[in-house]
């Protein structure tokens, strides 16, 4: 069974504990975090969980159809009060059980002074793409 | 191609290699890397007999890895490095590498991918492409899936039930791929299936491959454009695979004529008269809820009770299909589904609706949830006044 795990930027539920924003961290408390979000990973390759991770720029826009021979239309930067996605982790694991205890290592990853950050991350089921017995 | 017929040498040549004295993790890995060598040179320079190159060249790797490993450990070679001349291995040695490769210790998703590459003859990419995980986890995977089974001896009776239940969870999976795509999972269980069926004459072997066969000769009809999903009453049944069809009805029926009976000749024998059919009005409806008696005996699980309700909606009207459906639990995987359908026949268009709309958010596959969608939008489409 495939779960992204989400990281959002903003949006999800009031943070648990107060954190400042990671620019706001000193040089070893950012290397602390990467390492600490690239050792998990190593480690799901080694337990054969791994599938994917990516890193999304904070930057961006909504886009959208115009009308027929009309440029699309843009809407950003986003604002400041929209949900905003950081960047996410596949996984391919045995159970929804497993996928909330290996959310739960990656939300403890270190922050400012070295105390996990207790982040919101939000893990969602991939559909399929094999239909059970529908017949 | 000169390929051909190279995957099935895998699972014989790991047993001459464990007779010889290695130990299975480090047999399966000499023969993936010899398979790997020979799909790159085979084409070009074809071996007078595959199954000796394939030997020798793993018992090559094979004693290069133990010399490695020796000079690391500063320890003695463990193994002679003359192979002994034993006798060839038998049925029974390539019978026990299925019961290992599908331990019950082992996560189900491990035993699929040990299955794959150890009997399946399946190199780890080929199967990391499959699963769409990347290559170094499946990797992982396997060379952990062998971890947990070192020391497990090869020469005991497995259990033939947990082998058959990996071969049918490869084969669902390829259920509704692209063929095109990539390795194809259906095929390669039916493959397996065989194999297994020409090792051992257990009745529920022949019914989980004949099972496999019904299943896979209506696969053209099943899908159709941008993988929509086509339900067995719209598909079109001329272009079913007779030949398929045929085989798995002689399968299934020297299966059972030895008279004893599994879950997986139960399967099968519905697959037959749906495959028998020539219209969903035309099928023996009666039977196949007979058949779901004798499969609620073997084993009483919701899903098939679900599945009974069904088709005691076909056999006996949508109101006893719904009584049929009435003690089951509602938070069933398809219960909103199977309840939509039988509601509609019962003439209930507005409880219709919302099932299919309900059954449509609780999907677990793409083309389940799109296929429901459709649904909910025809019989919203019918009240509309």
């Amino acid at each position: 069974m495939k779960y992204l795990m989400l990281k959002h930027y903003r949006g999800g539920p009031t943070p648990a504990v107060d954190s400042p924003p990671m620019d706001q961290w000193t040089p070893e408390e950012v290397d602390a975090h990467m390492t600490y979000m690239s050792d998990f990973a190593k480690r799901l390759v080694e337990t054969g969980e791994f599938v994917d991770s990516q890193a999304l720029s904070a930057e961006g826009a909504f886009v959208r159809h115009d009308g027929e021979g009309r440029p699309p239309v843009t809407d950003g930067p986003f604002a400041e009060t929209k949900d905003l996605i950081a960047g996410w982790m596949i996984i391919d694991v045995e159970s929804w059980d497993r996928a909330l205890e290996l959310a739960g290592e990656l939300s403890a990853a270190p922050g400012a002074g070295g105390r996990p950050i207790h982040e919101w991350l939000e893990v969602r089921p991939f559909l399929t793409g094999v239909p059970g017995n529908t017949e | 191609m000169i390929t051909d017929g190279l995957r099935e040498l895998v699972p014989a040549v790991i047993g001459v290699l464990v007779r010889r004295g290695a130990d299975f993790a480090s047999a399966e890995d000499a023969v993936q890397e010899a398979l790997i060598r020979a799909l790159e040179t085979w084409p070009d320079d074809p071996p007078r007999d595959p199954k000796a190159w394939l030997v020798a060249a793993a018992w090559r790797k094979f004693l290069d890895a133990v010399r490695s490993e020796s000079s690391r450990q500063g320890r003695e070679l463990a193994v002679d490095l003359e192979p002994p001349a034993g006798p060839v291995t038998g049925a029974d040695d390539t019978l026990r590498l299925y019961f290992l490769c599908a331990h019950p210790t082992l996560p189900a998703a491990s035993a699929v991918a040990l299955t794959l590459r150890a009997v399946g003859g399946l190199t780890t990419r080929q199967i990391a492409t499959a699963y769409l995980v990347p290559e170094a986890t499946m990797a992982q995977r396997i060379s952990r899936a062998k971890k947990r089974i070192e020391g497990l001896p090869l020469d005991q009776p497995g259990d033939l039930g947990t082998v058959l239940r990996v071969l049918y969870l490869v084969f669902n999976e390829g259920y509704g791929a692209d063929s095109t795509e990539h390795t194809d999972l259906a095929d390669e269980a039916i493959r397996i299936a065989r194999q297994l069926a020409a090792l051992t004459d257990d009745p529920e072997v022949a019914g989980l491959l004949a099972l496999m066969l019904l299943h896979h000769a209506r696969r053209a009809t099943r899908t159709g454009a941008g993988g929509r999903l086509i339900p067995l009453a719209e598909q079109d049944r001329s272009r079913w695979d007779t030949g398929m069809i045929a085989e798995g009805v002689a399968v299934l029926q020297a299966a059972l004529a030895r008279d004893r009976l599994g879950d997986y000749q139960a399967q099968a024998a519905i697959a037959a008269l749906h495959a028998d059919a020539p219209s969903t009005a035309e099928t023996d409806w009666v039977q196949i809820v007979e058949w779901y008696d004798e499969l609620l005996a073997l084993t009483d699980s919701p899903v098939v009770r679900l599945n009974r309700a069904v088709a005691v909606g076909e056999a006996d009207g949508a109101q006893a299909g719904l009584a049929a459906l009435a003690d089951l639990d509602p938070d069933l995987p398809r219960h909103a589904a199977v309840a939509a359908h039988l509601h509609e026949r019962a003439g209930d268009l507005a409880r219709a609706a919302e099932l299919y709309a309900e059954a449509s958010r609780t999907a677990t596959s793409v083309p389940e949830r799109d296929h429901l969608t459709r649904e909910t939008a025809r019989v919203r489409q019918l009240l509309r006044p």
